[in-house]
């Protein structure tokens, strides 16, 4: 095997070991013991390019910078989350001052299903970490071009949700099939806001496939989409489950797949996302996506009971993803074009969208609009209803704010009274400034 | 009566100790080549003819293990490796003489694929025939399951002079640790043999039959006999006398720093509630990351003979040291010279010092004292800044749990104990810089062989119960039984003190000096399938490092 130049990898590893949603959920104390397990016994972390660094803890500042909670952060939130959104905050302050050349988040609880409006917790997931990270990273750093690859099995509607009028920030999202499997979306057309088209993509790929599918999807959809984005920064949202033995999906992915991923992909940052299968999978991938981020030989990682053959993918399955990838290229070839198509003369785009938060069993109503800009994301109002009773109005101004957005933004929240609203909000994510009434 | 002796690469040091005063005490130059003839100096100048009868008990710290890895005065070791999946041998940090199995056992113990009988019984002829004497057998997640490692004993033990096994090396997880701390163990197993040899032939020949003690890394001691079978567990145990030596004298309860300032380099050790701390994973020896429980220390490139020199027009101290100070006929400035011009001591040759500061002065357009005051003040900056760096270091050590995030102890030491040379004149102004009490203990020159007489056995012992699979693992000690279903924590506990209560009794403790306690406690819902199956509970008990009886916490050894 050539030799491959060594990176300094950070790894924030924290396991919450004594944290669970409840006793018997997956996402419980277990969860990363035996990851832990397979780490230190590897000894990973004596590697003088893998540093170990303690996570710091986000705040309701960091939060509010990219969620509109309700009532606040800190009722949607306990200690759990923010270190698992410090630790991605961790990853990221390593990477950007040069510490590290990438990092890996191995923290929990996970975040990709919260969405910008938090009333509560959806697909174990209270608050996006990784939205957290990346508006932590232009606040602090400065406004970045930023992609994230999200390769969960189930689809990152939150990260979706949060970037979806954000012509800056690339949501890439492989899954499996929403048809098949929770939260249902992530089909090819949600492709972005009106102003961010093909900012978002979405690849939906069939139960059962395997090694050869994701990377052939990695090697024509993801790598070329990339190409031509041109981020500043790319952040694995790493999710482990689907492995081919993890217990609530139906995929037949391997250590050995994801490590190539990881290889090919060179995220900057990655942060853990889910990944059930806590025994059999999450050790030897965590071990393989750390040895591929530090450019370690990691060839000789796999799970006790691999079978590459076994778990190849049908010829059938292989047509189906191929077409698939042809497809999304074709959408996002034509990215271009689809704006004057699908909006018109409208000023405004409006959409509207029902909200189910499975873990707390909360209902959400809610409204979108969004101002149709050349200049800029845009900016966003929505209109949210819970049957917690809570009702809330949020004006949110985009990064790289155009005046008129600004201007437009800032009069809307003046002269919006509370009325029959519990909380009106106002985010200004290219000022940090987060107002409330 | 208490004979500590500390035999370190210059000196030898020695102490008799009498209820807790010390009565005499005595330093010689020591003989490399021969440590005995430096035992044999030191115990002379100590005991005679009417008092060999009174001593209770001897314990020695040697620099022997030390010494033969720094100069490579080392035996061939035949390892044989059972690695799995996983790192590829290409990154495991190993030399010739090595040999990667089939065999694999995972992370909860369960066995994968067997060894190879055929492929083991030839290695073992390939290392014979090559006239290799020692063997290594070492298997990743070994201390979890450590089967296969006494399966491969059994079929090369009869043929070679010593074998250890990986999984009795320590208990916690870290398959190259676990390969340099066999590997080590071995490569000096012969050596250390015939020195255990010739210390007993010399103690009886000099009449005394009371139990002699090896001091360990960890700052424990452990009978003589005992430590025939790791002699890798005596690695770096001078540091470790040294830090035992100031807990002892100063009576030492809360949070503290400890320097060895010496002439080339000053250790750092760090005390949290009067308890030093441990290397998280284990001590490192001559870039060899073993698993061996040791004391946290930091060395640093800044002592009395530091070469002083001015780098961009900025004084800078260190880190080499080349020859000794300026007033003893070195040939730069050191700040034993600064210190000298200062006044603060009378030793050297004051024109010399204050000829090697002048050029200096000049340079700083400053007068002389100016000059000598700022290399002073330099150094203690250094060696403070340092200090905090180590401290914060330890405060920023990964968590694994939120309660340890939250409410986690950090260290906040508010004194400061200074041993070596210049202990005296540096230790005012370091306390001042580390917003500090200073304190030189009494007996400092000497620190490291009272620390060796006082120190008390200690061991740690590491259990991991599985209720799924019912079994119970005691992992440094190879040992497997079946457990019940509804086996707990309390039990787990119970039993762990139990074995660690015989195992320290057997390694030479007195009854009264075994304070147990519980370092690690975790038990984890194993769930599958949506169902609990079991329990994972892993406990971790040691003997709390410390001093022997009658020298409880908070007391001081009397003058």
């Amino acid at each position: 095997m050539p030799l491959k130049p060594q990176k300094r990898t950070g790894l924030i590893f924290f396991p919450a070991f004594d944290w669970a949603i409840s006793p018997n959920h997956p996402e419980r104390e277990e969860r990363l013991l035996y990851t832990q397990d397979q780490v230190f016994e590897e000894g990973l972390l004596d590697f003088d390019n893998i540093r170990e660094y303690k996570p710091g803890i986000a705040t309701a500042e960091d939060i509010n910078r990219a969620h509109i909670c309700v009532p606040d952060a800190g009722s949607v939130v306990t200690e759990s989350h923010l270190i698992s959104a410090g630790g991605a905050i961790t990853a990221a302050d390593k990477v950007l001052t040069g510490e590290v050349d990438n990092a890996f988040a191995l923290v929990r609880p996970p975040g990709h299903h919260a969405m910008l409006v938090v009333h509560g917790a959806r697909g174990f997931c209270n608050v996006n970490i990784e939205a957290i990270m990346i508006e932590y990273i232009r606040h602090r750093y400065g406004p970045k071009r930023i992609a994230v690859v999200d390769t969960d099995c189930h689809h990152g509607d939150g990260t979706q949700d949060i970037y979806w009028n954000d012509p800056d920030t690339l949501c890439i999202s492989i899954h499996q099939d929403g048809r098949t499997l929770y939260p249902g979306t992530g089909s090819r057309d949600e492709f972005g806001g009106p102003n961010a088209l093909g900012a978002t993509v979405n690849i939906p790929l069939p139960p059962q496939t395997s090694d050869e599918g994701f990377l052939m999807v990695l090697d024509r959809v993801i790598l070329p989409i990339l190409d031509e984005f041109k981020p500043d920064l790319i952040i694995n949202s790493a999710g482990q489950d689907n492995h081919y033995t993890d217990p609530i999906t139906n995929m037949r992915f391997s250590a050995q797949g994801y490590a190539l991923l990881n290889e090919r992909l060179a995220p900057d940052i990655a942060v853990l996302e889910g990944g059930y299968s806590i025994e059999k999978a999450l050790p030897y991938v965590n071990v393989g996506i750390i040895l591929a981020m530090a450019g370690l030989d990691y060839s000789h990682v796999r799970e006790p009971d691999y079978d590459p053959v076994a778990l190849r993918q049908s010829a059938d399955i292989s047509r189906t993803i191929e077409e698939e990838a042809a497809k999304v290229m074709n959408l996002w070839k034509g990215r271009h074009e689809m704006k004057a198509k699908l909006v018109g003369a409208a000023r405004y785009v409006k959409r509207k969208k029902c909200i189910y938060y499975d873990t707390d069993g909360i209902s959400e109503q809610q409204e979108e609009t969004v101002r149709v800009c050349d200049d800029c994301g845009g900016l966003v109002m929505i209109e949210s209803v819970a049957d917690t009773g809570n009702r809330i109005f949020a004006v949110i101004l985009p990064g790289r704010c155009c005046p008129e957005c600004r201007s437009h933004g800032e009069m809307f929240y003046e002269k919006t009274n509370r009325g029959k609203h519990n909380r009106i909000y106002f985010q200004d994510r290219e000022r940090g400034v987060f107002l409330v009434k | 009566m208490i004979l500590g002796i500390d035999v370190g690469g210059t000196h030898t040091d020695a102490v008799l100790i009498d209820h807790f005063a010390v009565l005499k005490k005595a330093k010689v130059l020591t003989d490399e080549r021969n440590l005995v003839t430096s035992l044999l100096s030191v115990t002379k100048a100590l005991v005679d003819e009417s008092t060999v009868h009174q001593l209770e008990r001897v314990v020695l710290s040697t620099t022997i293990s030390t010494n033969a890895i720094v100069q490579n005065k080392v035996d061939r070791v035949g390892m044989l490796l059972v690695s799995g999946p996983g790192l590829p041998p290409a990154l495991y940090d190993v030399r010739q003489d090595t040999c990667f199995m089939s065999g694999y056992i995972n992370h909860r113990g369960m066995e994968i694929v067997g060894i190879d009988r055929i492929e083991a019984a030839r290695m073992r002829d390939r290392f014979r025939s090559e006239g290799i004497l020692h063997v290594g057998i070492v298997g990743k997640f070994s201390t979890r399951n450590p089967r296969q490692e006494i399966e491969l004993r059994e079929i090369v033990r009869d043929k070679f002079r010593h074998v250890s096994l990986g999984h009795r090396m320590s208990g916690h997880l870290n398959f190259p640790r676990r390969i340099a701390t066999t590997y080590l163990n071995e490569a000096i197993w012969d050596l250390y043999h015939r020195f255990v040899k010739e210390v007993l032939h010399f103690v009886h020949a000099r009449g005394i039959n009371v139990p002699i003690y090896i001091l360990k890394a960890d700052g424990g001691t452990f009978d003589i006999s005992q430590s025939v079978d790791f002699p890798v567990q005596t690695i770096l145990s001078g540091p470790a006398a040294s830090i035992m030596g100031i807990l002892t004298t100063t009576g030492c309860n809360s949070d503290a720093i400890a320097l060895d300032i010496g002439g080339t380099t000053t250790d750092i050790a760090v005390f949290a509630d009067g308890v030093p701390l441990f290397e998280p994973f284990g001590v490192t020896i001559e870039g060899h990351k073993t698993l061996i429980r040791g004391l946290r220390t930091r060395s640093i490139g800044v002592g009395g003979d530091s070469v002083v020199r001015l780098r961009e027009g900025r004084l800078s101290v260190g880190p080499e040291r080349d020859g000794p100070a300026a007033a003893f006929g070195g040939p730069f400035p050191t700040p034993t010279d600064a210190m000298i011009v200062l006044g603060m001591t009378g030793i050297g040759d004051p024109d010399k010092a204050a000829a090697a500061i002048i050029p200096l002065a000049d340079a700083l357009q400053c007068p002389i004292g100016e000059a000598a005051r700022a290399i002073f003040r330099e150094t203690c900056l250094q060696i403070a800044g340092h200090v905090r760096d180590f401290v914060e270091e330890i405060n920023n050590q990964p968590v694994y749990t939120i309660h340890e995030m939250l409410d986690g102890k950090r260290l906040n030491p508010r004194r400061l104990y200074v041993v070596g040379g210049p202990a005296g004149l540096l230790a005012p102004e370091l306390g001042g810089l580390l917003d500090c009490e200073a304190h030189v203990p009494v007996h400092a020159e000497v620190a490291n062989a009272i620390g060796a007489a006082l120190a008390r056995t200690t061991a740690e012992m590491t259990l991991l119960a599985d209720t799924e699979q019912r079994t119970l693992t005691i992992c440094e000690e190879g040992l497997q039984t079946a457990i019940p279903p509804g086996f707990t924590m309390e039990e787990v506990v119970r039993i762990g003190s139990e074995k660690l209560r015989k195992k320290v009794l057997k390694m030479g403790a007195a009854e009264e000096d075994l304070e147990i306690e519980v370092v690690e406690a975790q038990e984890f819902n194993m769930v599958r399938e949506c169902y609990t199956t079991g329990k994972n509970i892993r406990v971790k008990v040691q003997i709390k490092p410390g001093c022997i009886a009658d020298l409880k916490r908070g007391d001081a050894l009397c003058r």
